[in-house]
């Protein structure tokens, strides 16, 4: 962490009455980034410490191990599955509520963000109260020998709706703002609905859909919790990375547990970083799209 | 303009993208969530009662509910700090630590929850010298507490940053000519025009710490009546199969959750409705 104590950059005049003096900006800093250190850093350097503590060798072979591996390989299938289809949940549900008004939106999108307000055990639990042996469908499906709980497509449903709003919530307050003109001057010139979704709206909302996209893959691939529920931990076969690394983790095998957490860690790592970068470009592209409309209403 | 339920458009693929959104909407959130009424419908309110007011249960509810207060009270302060720094001060650095708030929305929950136990147990990093003061970190409400407090801190910050983004400096300009300290500005002037962005991270901070379980079961202990949060016990139940018992107190939880979102906003409603009617 870089030092609190920084001379203050030249502000403007106007901005000094509202200044505070230099000892309680070094308090207050040093108490933010203390604070970030060491509740926030230090569980980071933890796992990434703990990950190499018996050399890289050890840390290669917690990895390579075919459980690690079975582990990593139906993260990745999930994740395969749930991203897109919420991506493409995002894109219609975002194109019915922002290029058209109807009655009922607001309850439409709060519908939308509920999966948010639901805890992450309750996500898994729905599923087995649906899909269990004794839920509503189990005996049709034992009967019929489709097995959805204790089994991947269970993992997979679970991981949809944990991360069922993710695109559609990024999406639509951008769509929002950059309005429908674009959309209707296209189709007004002859365009069809699908030419001015490639052409037009895709386009703009590209970086946003990214941000969204990037977000749900982080979830998706560490959703704790809710997998938890569903999967039943059976070794070698219904475990993600998250789930691997509480059964090693349990078991007292410390370095292999933070070696498979550290590939989620570095995970989150990427993933704030993308975020940074994408939340200045959204920014940018919006600037962009909206500056015509404005200057138009200027002249 | 008077129109039907949906306002005429030159657009196309109304039909299309609603029906998809309805119909994915409900078969995968709807109908589930449903199940859970559905079923804990089925018991008889005694039943259901008698289930959701065990002394075990209710131990459950104690401390979920006192740990995410303190969790999101600690988050209400710092997180307050740090959003000060990150809006009104320049230092190196800056952007870094903006990143990192963001860090438990990033970081899966198992993940963090093994390092915090690591950090905080008897022989870890810091646990080893808070052994010796008698301070039991992990395995207590103290550990579950710290694992709310990482896990509630973006929630805050998120909110009141904006907020405080926005603030005009007219207002304090105008506190400090007319002879107001700095101290009285703040409290009189900052404060109260950005309370409603500090209340809502607090109650998006709880009502995330309320249903938080990855980062808390490792660092729990998870002893029945006195370390055992209520989402685990849900889970614990369900192990035993006890069905009826991990639906109703499912349905408890989730209902609490809604309600505390309903008063967000309502909250978020009528105070920008009344600053509305001030302007």
């Amino acid at each position: 962490m870089s030092g609190p104590a920084a001379p203050p950059r030249r502000v403007p005049a106007a901005r000094r009455a509202a200044d505070d003096p230099l000892w309680l900006k070094i308090v207050l800093i040093a108490i933010a980034c203390g604070f970030i250190g060491l509740f926030l850093v230090l569980p980071l350097v933890v796992v990434f410490t703990e990950a190499f503590r018996d050399g890289v060798a050890a840390y290669v072979r917690s990895v390579r191990e075919p459980a690690a591996w079975q582990a990593i390989k139906l993260t990745l299938i999930t994740t395969a599955i749930a991203v897109p289809l919420n991506l493409v949940f995002g894109l219609a549900a975002s194109w019915a509520i922002t290029k058209f008004e109807f009655r009922g939106k607001s309850v439409l999108i709060t519908l939308i963000d509920l999966p948010f307000a639901v805890s992450p055990v309750i996500s898994g639990l729905i599923y087995v109260l649906l899909f269990g042996m004794q839920g509503w469908l189990g005996p049709w499906l034992s009967r019929h020998n489709i097995q959805i709980i204790f089994a991947v497509p269970g993992i997979v449903l679970a991981t949809v709706f944990v991360t069922f709003p993710f695109v559609a919530r990024e999406l639509i307050p951008l769509m929002q703002e950059q309005g429908k003109d674009e959309e209707q001057a296209a189709i007004s010139l002859g365009a069809g609905g699908w030419q001015t979704f490639w052409r037009v709206t895709l386009p703009n909302i590209k970086w946003g859909l990214l941000y969204g996209v990037i977000l749900c893959n982080a979830r998706a691939m560490g959703e704790f919790g809710a997998v938890s529920v569903v999967s039943g931990h059976i070794r070698g076969k219904t475990n993600t990375i998250p789930l691997h690394v509480e059964i090693l983790y349990n078991e007292y095998n410390v370095v292999a547990a933070f070696a498979m957490a550290s590939l989620l860690a570095f995970l989150g790592l990427v993933t704030l970083a993308a975020k940074s970068f994408l939340e200045w470009k959204v920014q940018q592209q919006l600037r962009e799209t909206l500056e015509p409309t404005t200057m138009e209403s200027l002249s | 303009m008077r129109w039907g339920w949906k306002q005429p458009s030159v657009i196309p693929g109304f039909g299309l993208t609603l029906g998809y959104t309805l119909l994915y909407l409900s078969l995968v959130v709807l109908l589930p969530l449903s199940a859970l009424f559905v079923r804990s419908a089925a018991l008889s309110w005694e039943e259901f009662w008698d289930i959701i007011t065990q002394p075990r249960v209710v131990a459950s509810y104690r401390l979920t509910l006192g740990t995410s207060l303190v969790g999101a009270s600690m988050n209400v302060v710092f997180g307050f700090i740090v959003a000060w720094c990150l809006v009104r001060y320049r230092f190196p650095g800056r952007r870094l630590l903006d990143a990192l708030v963001d860090l438990p929305f990033a970081l899966p929950t198992a993940v963090s929850g093994i390092a915090l136990t690591t950090i905080y147990s008897q022989h870890g990093w810091l646990g080893r010298h808070l052994e010796p003061l008698g301070i039991k970190a992990a395995f207590s409400p103290l550990g579950i507490t710290i694992a709310l407090t990482f896990i509630g801190l973006p929630f805050v910050v998120r909110t009141v940053q904006p907020a405080l983004e926005e603030l005009d400096d007219e207002a304090e300009q105008a506190a400090a000519s007319l002879g107001a300290t700095r101290w009285q500005a703040f409290w009189r002037v900052i404060v109260p025009s950005v309370l409603p962005a500090v209340v809502t991270g607090f109650a998006l901070a709880f009502a995330r710490a309320l249903g938080e379980y990855g980062s808390v079961v490792f660092i729990a202990g998870n002893m029945p009546l006195k370390t055992e949060i209520t989402s685990l016990l849900i889970v614990t139940k369900l192990e035993q199969y006890d069905y009826a018992g991990a639906t109703a107190i499912a349905a408890t939880m989730l209902v609490a959750s809604f309600v505390i979102l309903l008063v967000i906003n309502t909250f978020q409603w009528w105070v920008s409705r009344s600053y509305q009617r001030g302007v």
